[in-house]
């Protein structure tokens, strides 16, 4: 097995007398996609918000590249390459799609200092080839002077991608990136996200079982809070416990 | 909202109105109505301190209700300053704006933890324990204020003449809407307004965004010290009044009818709000009537503020 860029051992959460997170064992190696999938309500939303630091665990930890991130804010994580696109669109709507991109590559650590006081940003042409660079990969050249609230909700996830992709990330945490979107724009990001899967890891979590089958390496189910299979496409569509949780045969 | 881009005849505009500034000592001589330039000199600082409010609120989303503490501040520290023999602005200004940055970041490290109403009640409640503080300190003259024994010298200069302390509230004000005017645009302007817009976000893409809220709290604190440090040599007293919740208050109305957001919201709210008080107070002295109808009337058709009636442009900046 490859190295292993995500770790997550006994995460344990509890919000009042409900356990949302049952002790979850979950991997991610460097290299895959391993998608995330589960019932509404199974507690995938809550699992990547801890993941990436917006959430703490009563107890258990993240590894996030070798090192314990469990105590890590957000931001913190995000600089150790963890990068991550909202379920709900959450781009700056009356910033251009440029602008948007641009505040991504200025935010990395390697892009130098945000405390600049008097250089104009505007005049950083490095940061905006950049975040043109970025825009072409998802498709979204020719949009980078348009208000980020004015493109189609297709194009904002795609810009959505384009900024976490900005962030430079080891590891993507896409949070149902085809949510909302029809299916020709659905089949455009499965193609994107076919492509981005090149260069970085991801962790995919996503209702739509025919993206997730044709994208992951790995898919791991989650049922109330609890992690009840992880395995290749094919052991996860065999696996008698998941058609259980999925189809609601308790027999 | 857009990033603030001022309209491109702003600048030649506030060059107009700086040649006027600096011609109006001379001119208000000239027709014997010197009493005007203390009037004048009262507007410029009060545009300096609803300026620093506007960093925090207009371009920092942070609805502070006790910005009037660090102008208070200020005052006293310019006042103990002369007091304790120190009678020059060089150091005793920049004593200002360093005891008053110190305090807001006392006052934001604690109060930036919280968001929204509690906010603005946080905010309110350290102005107020200052203002009871300064009330109650019988060696700086409690509530009757510390009284300046007479103006202090710029390196040297005697600022008792009344042009001499407009220029110098005017070279103060001139710096701070340059400074001001860059960071908007630079990187850190930037960031500050992209976490106006979407706290959250921003800390998804990596950044810190406590400590840029906290860093445009500092400076609008500090700079609302050397406006205070300023009225003081003004008024001639450092009195807690300035400390009192109805000076933020009258802070924020100002950035509220100037524009908050627009770098000359604070400029222009002040010039107005103090030019109606000391118009209308010659007819009546229910004069704050007609400045609720003005504010009342500021909210309804000019939402955003009278800067802002004068546009901005929206073009992008790179093509």
């Amino acid at each position: 097995m490859t190295d292993v860029l995500l770790d997550v051992r006994q995460l344990t959460r509890r919000f009042g007398a409900v356990d949302a997170l049952k002790a979850v064992d979950f991997s991610v190696s460097a290299g895959e996609v391993h998608a995330l999938i589960g019932p509404n309500g199974a507690g995938k939303t809550t699992f990547i918000h801890h993941v990436s630091g917006a959430l703490k665990p009563d107890s258990g930890s993240v590894h996030f590249a070798g090192r314990d991130v469990t105590a890590l804010s957000m931001h913190r994580r995000v600089a150790a390459g963890m990068a991550r696109s909202y379920q709900i669109t959450n781009v700056f709507p009356g910033l251009s799609a440029l602008d948007n991109v641009a505040l991504a590559v200025q935010g990395r650590s390697d892009a130098g200092s945000s405390f600049r006081f008097w250089q104009p940003a505007s005049k950083e042409t490095a940061v905006f080839d950049e975040a043109r660079g970025y825009l072409e990969q998802v498709g979204l050249h020719g949009k980078s002077p348009v208000a980020g609230g004015l493109l189609s909700h297709g194009e904002q996830r795609a810009l959505e991608l384009a900024m976490a992709l900005a962030t430079r990330p080891k590891l993507l945490l896409l949070d149902e990136p085809m949510a909302g979107t029809g299916p020709e724009e659905s089949a455009r990001m499965v193609e994107l996200i076919e492509h981005l899967a090149r260069h970085v890891t991801i962790l995919l979590v996503e209702h739509d079982m025919a993206a997730v089958f044709r994208l992951a390496d790995r898919i791991s189910v989650l049922v109330n809070g609890q992690l009840i299979c992880t395995g290749t496409p094919e052991e996860v569509r065999n696996d008698a416990g998941v058609r259980r949780a999925y189809l609601g045969d308790h027999l | 909202m857009a990033y603030y881009r001022p309209a491109s005849w702003q600048k030649p505009l506030s060059l107009v109105l700086l040649a006027a500034a600096v011609a109006l000592p001379t001119v208000l001589t000239a027709i014997g109505q010197e009493f005007y330039i203390g009037f004048a000199t009262r507007v410029l600082i009060f545009a300096l301190a609803a300026t620093s409010l506007n960093l925090v609120l207009g371009f920092g989303g942070m609805v502070s209700l006790g910005h009037a503490a660090f102008l208070g501040a200020g005052a006293y520290v310019a006042a103990i300053c002369q007091q304790a023999g120190i009678n020059e602005a060089l150091i005793a200004f920049p004593a200002a704006m360093g005891v008053a940055g110190l305090f807001a970041l006392i006052v934001g490290a604690i109060s930036l933890r919280t968001r929204g109403v509690y906010f603005i009640m946080i905010t309110l409640a350290f102005a107020q324990m200052a203002y009871y503080l300064f009330v109650s300190a019988r060696s700086w003259g409690g509530d009757d204020g510390l009284p300046l024994n007479g103006r202090m010298t710029l390196s040297g200069i005697s600022l008792a003449a009344d042009d001499a302390l407009f220029y110098a509230a005017l070279g103060a004000l001139v710096a701070a809407m340059i400074l001001f005017g860059r960071l908007a645009d630079a990187r850190f302007g930037r960031t500050l307004q992209a976490v106006r817009e979407n706290e959250t976000r921003m800390e998804a893409l990596g950044y810190p965004v406590f400590r840029f809220r906290l860093v445009a709290f500092v400076l609008g604190g500090m700079v609302a010290g050397l406006a205070g440090a300023l009225l003081a040599n003004l008024t001639g007293l450092a009195s807690p009044n300035l400390l009192q919740w109805t000076q933020s208050g009258t802070l924020l109305v100002m950035v509220i009818i100037g524009g908050v957001g627009y770098l000359y919201g604070g400029v222009v709210g002040a010039a107005v709000l103090l030019l109606l008080e000391e118009t209308l107070v010659g007819f009546t002295e229910h004069w704050h009537i007609v400045l609720g109808l003005l504010l009342l009337a500021v909210v309804l058709f000019a939402p955003k503020g009278l800067a802002a009636l004068f546009g901005r442009s929206r073009r992008a900046d790179h093509d």
